[in-house]
């Protein structure tokens, strides 16, 4: 074969290639719920895409983690229990928690974060037990109207360890001081973002 | 120079198949429509003003021109504080000479920057925890109703602290004799800027 013909066939493999692969994408679904992934997958799903839910437990994992990996490691088996068990209870019970709960967890975890706050463990077991029994207790109680059940709360506390055990592990071996002073800086933005959801709570006419 | 020429086929083949990947448009999921427009207004909010602009870029070259712990207590301190202000503002605390109190922060530092001042850290922090609260309260009154709250907060403070973010990178000039008199030629454009603001909210 000449070389102006391996050149053709090769901008032909090309062109085919590219079209190919232009006309490959499925479709999009944004309903989570057409998904077919079942309910473990949407709770999975659920955390991840509820930023009510992964902030504060981002800004507990990262505490835990500028504290050392013995508060990391007692924020990961701390939370998810805590989780797991308010959700039980919010299956059950369908009541109602005040959603100003969200907006403290934000307050006290990004403020604790930006300050650097030097807890004893115990004080990070509280605070990973709060955090775990108040959201996990809310996701219950949303998650009993549509029937999701414990299958979608699993999802959720999979994810919830995955994040503490994921952040609190990358955020444990930082020394450099602007590294730790990079993640106090997302600690008080997580602290503003508290506050004005507070006074989006409580505005005028709310 | 054989094997260049063997080789761009294949360059070819992939910047093909990287435009025809990258020519897609957005994919908008309707469902989160809505509360993704929270965000964006949120994250738009802050941008919309100038004499907001300048003030945030302005705490960051004074940050960068103090150095630590300055560098890093200001933009620590600033989201927090604009926040308490923004809660004052939701929860309809009227604060007097708002707009007053934001040329103020424009014209006072930008003349820090320019004069390069270094009062004692507390002052500082103090100072600008004040311009904090101004800028906060007048973004709290003029936030719209219908947005998700949360959205709209994860914008409005992310894009705030890219702005210090921003007055940080560019005052890394600092370290350069020419570097310096560019910033405080920036502080003095600052400081001029906020006469006009201080100028118009006096009219």
């Amino acid at each position: 074969m000449s070389g102006r013909a391996t050149r053709k066939a090769r901008w032909a493999l090309a062109l085919a290639g590219g079209f190919g692969m232009a006309v490959w994408p499925s479709w999009a679904q944004a309903h989570l719920v057409t998904t077919g992934l079942g309910p473990l997958y949407d709770g999975l799903s659920h955390f991840a895409l509820t930023p009510e839910d992964l902030v504060p437990a981002l800004a507990l994992a990262l505490l835990a983690g500028l504290r050392g990996p013995a508060h990391g490691r007692r924020a990961l088996s701390v939370l998810p229990a805590a989780w797991l068990l308010g959700g039980s209870f919010g299956l059950a019970a369908h009541g109602g928690v005040s959603p100003v709960v969200t907006s403290i967890s934000f307050v006290l975890l990004g403020g604790l974060l930006a300050v650097d706050a030097r807890l004893p463990l115990y004080a990070t077991t509280m605070l990973a037990a709060l955090l775990g029994l108040f959201h996990g207790y809310l996701n219950g109680t949303a998650m009993a109207q549509p029937g999701l059940g414990a299958l979608a709360l699993l999802g959720i506390v999979v994810a919830a360890f995955t994040l503490v055990a994921v952040a609190a592990s990358l955020v444990a071996p930082l020394r450099a001081a602007w590294t730790r002073v990079a993640v106090r800086v997302a600690g008080s933005w997580i602290a503003a973002i508290g506050l004005l959801l507070l006074g989006w709570a409580f505005r005028p006419g709310a | 120079m054989r094997r260049v020429a063997s080789g761009a086929p294949a360059a070819v083949w992939i910047l093909l198949q990287l435009t025809l990947l990258g020519w897609t448009s957005a994919a908008y999921a309707h469902v989160q429509q809505g509360e993704a427009g929270s965000f964006l207004t949120g994250l738009g909010h802050p941008i919309s003003g100038l004499d907001h602009v300048l003030a945030m870029i302005a705490v960051g070259l004074w940050g960068a021109q103090l150095g630590a712990p300055a560098l890093w207590l200001l933009p620590v301190t600033f989201p927090m504080v604009m926040a308490l202000g923004g809660m004052v503002g939701l929860l309809g605390v009227p604060l007097p000479g708002v707009e007053m109190g934001i040329a103020a922060s424009a014209i006072l530092l930008g003349l820090a920057v320019m004069s390069e001042l270094r009062p004692p850290l507390a002052a500082t922090v103090v100072l600008v925890g004040i311009f904090g609260v101004f800028h906060g309260h007048a973004h709290g009154t003029e936030l719209p109703a219908g947005q998700n709250a949360l959205l709209y907060s994860m914008g409005f403070v992310a894009a705030t602290g890219c702005l210090h973010g921003v007055g940080i990178g560019v005052g890394c000039l600092h370290r350069w004799p020419w570097g310096r008199k560019l910033l405080r030629a920036a502080g003095a454009a600052v400081a001029t800027a906020g006469v006009f603001f201080m100028w118009r909210a006096a009219a």
